[in-house]
């Protein structure tokens, strides 16, 4: 069981790792959308403070939907992904171990990039690891909500604007914990409210998510 | 009960079903056509004008009713999704499909009698107040189940496909309506409270259930009328399809 699971991630990793430059797309897609921002409400610092926790987060969320028709495209061209349906091991744990690569390449990078452009926003260091804590707690979120999306979407015609449109809406929960988290930080309240609760939130997803996508995936297999 | 469970599978099947459906679809529209008349002119005319909010507090007669039918809809396309991935029924997953174009429209009434009443009560078209935050993520909600399956085209996965998502978006909805309220209560002070609303009288009460059992009767007749035509799409190879379109030439 274990092994398979170690098997799928590293296997996952290796494909990602000679593909660097989709990450670094991803990121510099981060780095601009924030700066967008920066530039659509004006350089006052008081006010992209205030802003900042939003803008980041939303700029986070729109990153993690870029990568995600990758998610089981080229696995679903080449046959893995029908190995994958006919194997003994439980199709949850195989998603759960390509999902957990995926996060690797594309959550964790944003974590690490996020508290740079919080400085830009004049984030307190304080803030800072607030934001750092809420995106690590909120990214696998999204990457498990994200993947039902690609799954049922997989092979469609159009399917890159439809993931937008069915996962931008489940992605709210997360947008308002995690926001009102580093708000709570700025404004000088107490966090762990907030993060208690987007932990919860990962937990619930992290038990449901691999049943519903694995569900997903053998319906796209029809 | 034998019985019972036998008219029950009895009419899960398309072919039993369509002519039942066909049946039933006039009886619902006179119905929802009398009821509607009845509610309408309760609410126009017998109602009495509220004292707080004077006559605009009439769109409420449409507003609440589409409220909960956008909501109750989801419900029922859900256990309907449900039941057909537990059972395979074929005709669960069409009366989904045939229910979403009606509760994306109540939802979007609902949205917008709400941002007409919001205009004179509220002093602005648009709150965001947690009930109306998350009506409008239930219409998103409605146009991904609806585009997800106008994508796709092999029936089966369009079924399941869309079950699923439907699933996951009921599983969601409540998560996204404690998040909003939580959200909401942080970020602005408490702005107009319907819940603390002086109680309402007798005859506006009686006018909102009558226009809510008439879009409920509304809503079965189109439905019915829909999925008959799904039934027809989707069997249009079977026998007894190609016999009824025969008797129509």
């Amino acid at each position: 069981m274990r092994s398979v699971f170690f098997a799928v991630l590293a296997r996952d990793l290796t494909l990602y790792l000679r593909r660097r430059s989709d990450i670094l797309t991803a990121l510099f897609f981060f780095a601009i959308i924030t700066s967008l921002f920066a530039m659509g409400v004006g350089p006052e610092i008081n006010k992209l403070r205030l802003i900042a926790p939003g803008v980041i987060w939303v700029a986070a969320l729109l990153t993690s939907l870029l990568s995600l028709n990758r998610l089981f495209s080229s696995d679903c061209q080449d046959g893995t992904l029908e190995q994958f349906l006919l194997a003994p091991q439980s199709l949850s744990l195989l998603v759960l171990a390509k999902i957990l690569a995926h996060w690797l390449v594309s959550g964790l990078p944003i974590i690490l990039v996020a508290p740079a452009l919080g400085l830009q926003f004049d984030l307190p260091a304080h803030s800072l690891w607030i934001l750092v804590i809420s995106l690590a707690l909120g990214t696998p979120i999204l990457g498990m909500v994200g993947a039902i999306g690609a799954a049922l979407t997989l092979g469609l015609r159009g399917g890159n604007t439809l993931i937008a449109l069915l996962v931008l809406p489940l992605y709210m929960p997360v947008l308002i914990f995690a926001t009102s988290a580093v708000d709570a930080s700025l404004s000088g309240q107490g966090v762990e409210a907030h993060l208690s609760l987007l932990a919860a939130l990962l937990v619930f997803t992290l038990f449901f998510g691999p049943l519903a996508i694995a569900a997903a995936l053998r319906v796209s297999q029809d | 009960m034998a019985s019972i469970s036998s008219i029950w599978l009895k009419y899960s099947a398309p072919v039993t079903f369509y002519p039942l459906a066909g049946k039933l679809v006039p009886w619902f529209s006179i119905a929802a056509a009398l009821l509607f008349s009845l509610g309408l002119s309760i609410s126009f005319f017998v109602a009495p004008t509220d004292f707080q909010q004077g006559e605009a507090y009439r769109i409420i007669f449409i507003h609440v009713p589409a409220a909960w039918m956008s909501m109750f809809i989801y419900l029922v396309m859900a256990s309907y999704c449900a039941l057909g991935l537990a059972f395979n029924t074929r005709l669960s997953h069409m009366m989904a499909s045939a229910l979403a174009p009606t509760g994306a429209m109540f939802t979007f009434i609902a949205l917008w009698t709400g941002s007409f009443w919001g205009k004179p009560m509220w002093g602005a078209w648009w709150v965001w107040d947690a009930r109306l935050t998350s009506e409008l993520i239930l219409l998103f909600l409605y146009i991904g189940f609806i585009s997800l399956q106008a994508a796709i085209d092999n029936p089966v996965r369009r079924d399941k496909a869309g079950a699923v998502f439907l699933l996951v978006g009921v599983v969601n909805i409540p998560i996204v309506y404690f998040s909003v309220q939580w959200w909401n209560t942080l970020h602005q002070g408490a702005s107009v409270n319907m819940t603390t609303a002086p109680t309402m009288a007798q005859t506006m009460f009686a006018g909102m259930l009558i226009m809510a059992a008439a879009c409920w009767m509304y809503s079965i007749a189109v439905s019915l009328v829909r999925v008959r035509q799904l039934i027809l799409e989707r069997e249009c190879r079977s026998a007894w399809v190609t016999d009824i379109l025969e008797t129509l030439k």
